[in-house]
C-alpha cells in the first residue's frame, strides 16, 4: 500500500518535471504544443547514447540532457514556433503534431525502433525495505528515491524563481496578461523564449530520468503526450502548484489502477480526466480572477 | 462564408439560396466517382478506401469546419460504428444495409452521450476530452476480448450480399460502389442540412458564440445536435470499413487516425463539405505514393508537410491565387 503510494509519487513527480514546461508555455502564449514530448525523448536518447557509447557517468548526463534540450528548444522557438503564436488553435495542434511525427520518424531512422535499455549506476540500484508485511510495509527503490529527491529540489527551485525573483514576477505578469505586461515594458518575447528553453530543458531532464521508469522508444512523444496534456488540462496553467498536484494525482491513480485493476488498464486515468474536466472545464486548481 | 461586403442584409435570403443551389459540376463529379470502379477495376479497393475516409472527413468537417470544435478523437465514432456493425453482422444478421443502420445508430447514441462533454471549456479541454473518449473506447475494445477479440481484432465477419443481390467480390468493385453510394447519399443529405437556415446558425455559432447566443440561437443545443449527427456519419464510415474489409481491429480507435482525418480536412479546406472528399483523395494518393517509396518513415514526410503547411498558412493551399499575397489579410477560418 505505502509502496504503491511511494511509486505513484515518484511517477507523479517525474510527470510533473516533464510537463511543467508545457504548462507554463501554454499559459503564457496560449499555444497548444503537442510536440513537448519530443524534447523529453531527445534528453532520454542523449543520456542513453552518452552512457553506452562514451561511458559518461549518469550524474553528468543529466545536466547535459538538460542543456541540450534547452538549446534545441530555444532554437526551435526562434525559428519555428514564434510564427505560430497568432494562429488559431487548430493550426497549432496540427503544426506541433507534425513536429511530433517528424521526431518519431527521425529517432526511428537513427536509433531503431526497439526499446532502449538504460544501465543505472550501481549506487542507484538497490532497494530499501521498511516495516514488516503485516501492518505496513514500504519498499523504496533507490532510483525512485533519487527521482523524488531531484524532482523535489527542482520544484522548490522553480517555485522560488517564480515567486521571489524579478524574472519570476515578470513571467507571472506575462502569464496573467501579456498585453499589459508588454505595455509596462516587460520584454514578453524574451521572457517567453527563456521560459520555453527552460521548459524544454526540464522535459529533457525528465526524459533522461524517466528513461528507466517509463521506457524509451521512438513512440515516446505520442505515447506520453496524453499524460502531459492531462497534467496541464487538469492542473490549469496559471501556477505550478496546480500541475504539481495534478501530476501527483495522475501518478498515484495510474500506479494504483494498474496494481488493483490491471484489467481496466489506463481506463481509470482517462475516465478520471474526463470527469474532472466536465466538472471544472478550466482545470482543477485555477486561481480566480486570472485571464 | 465570411465575405465581408458583398451581401447587403436585404439580400441575405438570396445569398443563402444561391449558395445552396446545385452547381453544374456537382452531378458530373458524382457520375465520375461512380464510374471510377468500372474504369479502374484494379484500383477498386483504393476507391473504396477513399470513399470511406472521405465520409469520415465529411463527418469531421461538420464538427470542426461548421462549428469549430477542435477534436482529436473523432476516431472514437469511426471505431464504435465499425465494431457495432461487425458484431451485428457476426452475431445477428449478415445484411450490410441493416448493419450500416446499426453502426450509424450506435455511433449516434454514443455521439449524443459524448456531446455532453464538449459543451463547456476551452479548445484544450475539448481536445483532451475527445482524445480521452477515443482512448477509453480503445482500452475497452482491448480489454473486452471475449466480445471484440482484443488486440487480435474482430475476425470472421462474413457479409451477405448488398440488397440481397450483389455479392462482395474479391476485387472490391461491389464494395466500392456500395461505399460510394453511401458516401454520396449522406453527402447530399449533409449538404442540404448545412445549407438550410438551421445550418447557417451553426456557422454563426462558430464565428462568434456570444453574438449567436444574443440573437437567440441556443448554442449548446446546436453543438449537441451537430456532434450527434457527425457521430452518426462517422459511424457509417466505420460500418462501411468493417463490412467491406470483413474485419475490425483496435487501430480504428487510434490517435493517428484522428490526426490523419484532421489533416485530410485541412488539405481539402475546412468548412466546405467537399473539402473532406478532396482531402481524402489527395491524402490517400499521397499516402500510397510515399509509402511505396519509404514504407517505414512516411510519418516523417507527413509531419514535414504539416509543419510547412501550417507555417505558410493552410489557407493558401486551397486558394493558390493568394500564394504571393501577404498573410494576415482576408478571411480567416
Amino acid at each position: 500500500m505505502l509502496t504503491l503510494l511511494f511509486d505513484g509519487i515518484a511517477y507523479g513527480m517525474l510527470l510533473f518535471i516533464l510537463a511543467v514546461g508545457l504548462s507554463v508555455t501554454m499559459g503564457l502564449m496560449n499555444f497548444i504544443n503537442l510536440a513537448h514530448g519530443a524534447f523529453a525523448m531527445v534528453g532520454g536518447y542523449l543520456t542513453v547514447l552518452l552512457m553506452q557509447r562514451w561511458q559518461v557517468p549518469f550524474g553528468l548526463c543529466l545536466p547535459i540532457a538538460f542543456a541540450a534540450s534547452a538549446l534545441l528548444g530555444a532554437a526551435l522557438e526562434r525559428t519555428l514556433y514564434r510564427p505560430m503564436y497568432k494562429k488559431p488553435h487548430l493550426d497549432q495542434v496540427l503544426f506541433s503534431i507534425g513536429l511530433a511525427f517528424m521526431s518519431v520518424a527521425t529517432m526511428d531512422y537513427f536509433m531503431g525502433s526497439q526499446q532502449q535499455i538504460m544501465q543505472l549506476p550501481d549506487s542507484l540500484r538497490g532497494r530499501t525495505e521498511w516495516g514488516s508485511g503485516e501492518v505496513w510495509e514500504l519498499g523504496m527503490g533507490h532510483y525512485r528515491l533519487f527521482i523524488i529527491a531531484v524532482c523535489a529540489v527542482l520544484t522548490l527551485a522553480l517555485q522560488w524563481v517564480l515567486t521571489r525573483t524579478r524574472f519570476g514576477s515578470r513571467l507571472r505578469a506575462s502569464v496573467d496578461d501579456s498585453r499589459v505586461a508588454a505595455g509596462l515594458g516587460i520584454p514578453v518575447n524574451q521572457v517567453f523564449a527563456l521560459t520555453f528553453a527552460v521548459g524544454s530543458g526540464l522535459a529533457g531532464l525528465g526524459g533522461a530520468l524517466g528513461a528507466e521508469v517509463l521506457g524509451l522508444d521512438p513512440t515516446f512523444p505520442l505515447k506520453f503526450m496524453v499524460y502531459f496534456l492531462i497534467v496541464v488540462a487538469v492542473g490549469g496553467t496559471s501556477s505550478i502548484t496546480g500541475p504539481l498536484l495534478a501530476a501527483l494525482l495522475l501518478g498515484i491513480a495510474d500506479v494504483a489502477g494498474k496494481y488493483y485493476a490491471p484489467k481496466l488498464g489506463a481506463f481509470i486515468v482517462y475516465a478520471l480526466m474526463i470527469a474532472l474536466l466536465m466538472w471544472r472545464p478550466q482545470g482543477l486548481f485555477v486561481r480566480q480572477g486570472g485571464k | 462564408m465570411a465575405t465581408p461586403s458583398k451581401p447587403p442584409i436585404a439580400l441575405a435570403p438570396n445569398a443563402l439560396l444561391s449558395a445552396a443551389r446545385w452547381r453544374w459540376y456537382e452531378p458530373v463529379l458524382c457520375l465520375l466517382a461512380f464510374a471510377a470502379p468500372a474504369l479502374f477495376p484494379g484500383h477498386a479497393l483504393i476507391v473504396n478506401e477513399i470513399a470511406i475516409v472521405a465520409l469520415f472527413a465529411v463527418s469531421l468537417d461538420l464538427v470542426l469546419g461548421y462549428t469549430g470544435i477542435v477534436s482529436l478523437g473523432h476516431a472514437a465514432f469511426l471505431g464504435f460504428g465499425a465494431y457495432s456493425a461487425a458484431l451485428f453482422a457476426k452475431h445477428i444478421h449478415p445484411d450490410p444495409l441493416l448493419g450500416l443502420a446499426v453502426g450509424m445508430a450506435a455511433a449516434m447514441v454514443l455521439g449524443a452521450a459524448c456531446s455532453l462533454t464538449i459543451l463547456r471549456g476551452s479548445d484544450l479541454t475539448r481536445l483532451m476530452v475527445t482524445l480521452g473518449m477515443a482512448l477509453i473506447l480503445m482500452e475497452l475494445a482491448n480489454k473486452l476480448d471475449w466480445l471484440t477479440g482484443g488486440s487480435d481484432g474482430l475476425q470472421g465477419v462474413v457479409m451477405g450480399p448488398v440488397l440481397g443481390r450483389f455479392e462482395f467480390d474479391l476485387y472490391g468493385q461491389v464494395a466500392a460502389w456500395y461505399s460510394l453510394s453511401t458516401l454520396l447519399l449522406l453527402l447530399v443529405l449533409a449538404r442540404r442540412w448545412v445549407q438550410s437556415p438551421w445550418g447557417a446558425t451553426l456557422m454563426a455559432v462558430r464565428d462568434n458564440p456570444l453574438r449567436a447566443m444574443s440573437i437567440g440561437i441556443s448554442v449548446p443545443q446546436r453543438l449537441a445536435v451537430v456532434y450527434t449527427l457527425a457521430a452518426a456519419l462517422a459511424g457509417a464510415a466505420g460500418a462501411l470499413m468493417a463490412q467491406t474489409t470483413g474485419f475490425a481491429s483496435l487501430d480504428v480507435f487510434g490517435m493517428d487516425r484522428s490526426a490523419d482525418v484532421v489533416l485530410m480536412l485541412v488539405i481539402g479546406g475546412v468548412g466546405w463539405l467537399y473539402g473532406g472528399v478532396v482531402g481524402a483523395v489527395v491524402f490517400k494518393l499521397m499516402h500510397d505514393l510515399i509509402a511505396a517509396i519509404t514504407p517505414q518513415y512516411w510519418t516523417f514526410w507527413i509531419g514535414l508537410f504539416l509543419v510547412l503547411l501550417m507555417l505558410v498558412g493552410r489557407e493558401r493551399l486551397i486558394r493558390p491565387w493568394r500564394w504571393f499575397a501577404r498573410s494576415g489579410q482576408g478571411p480567416q477560418a
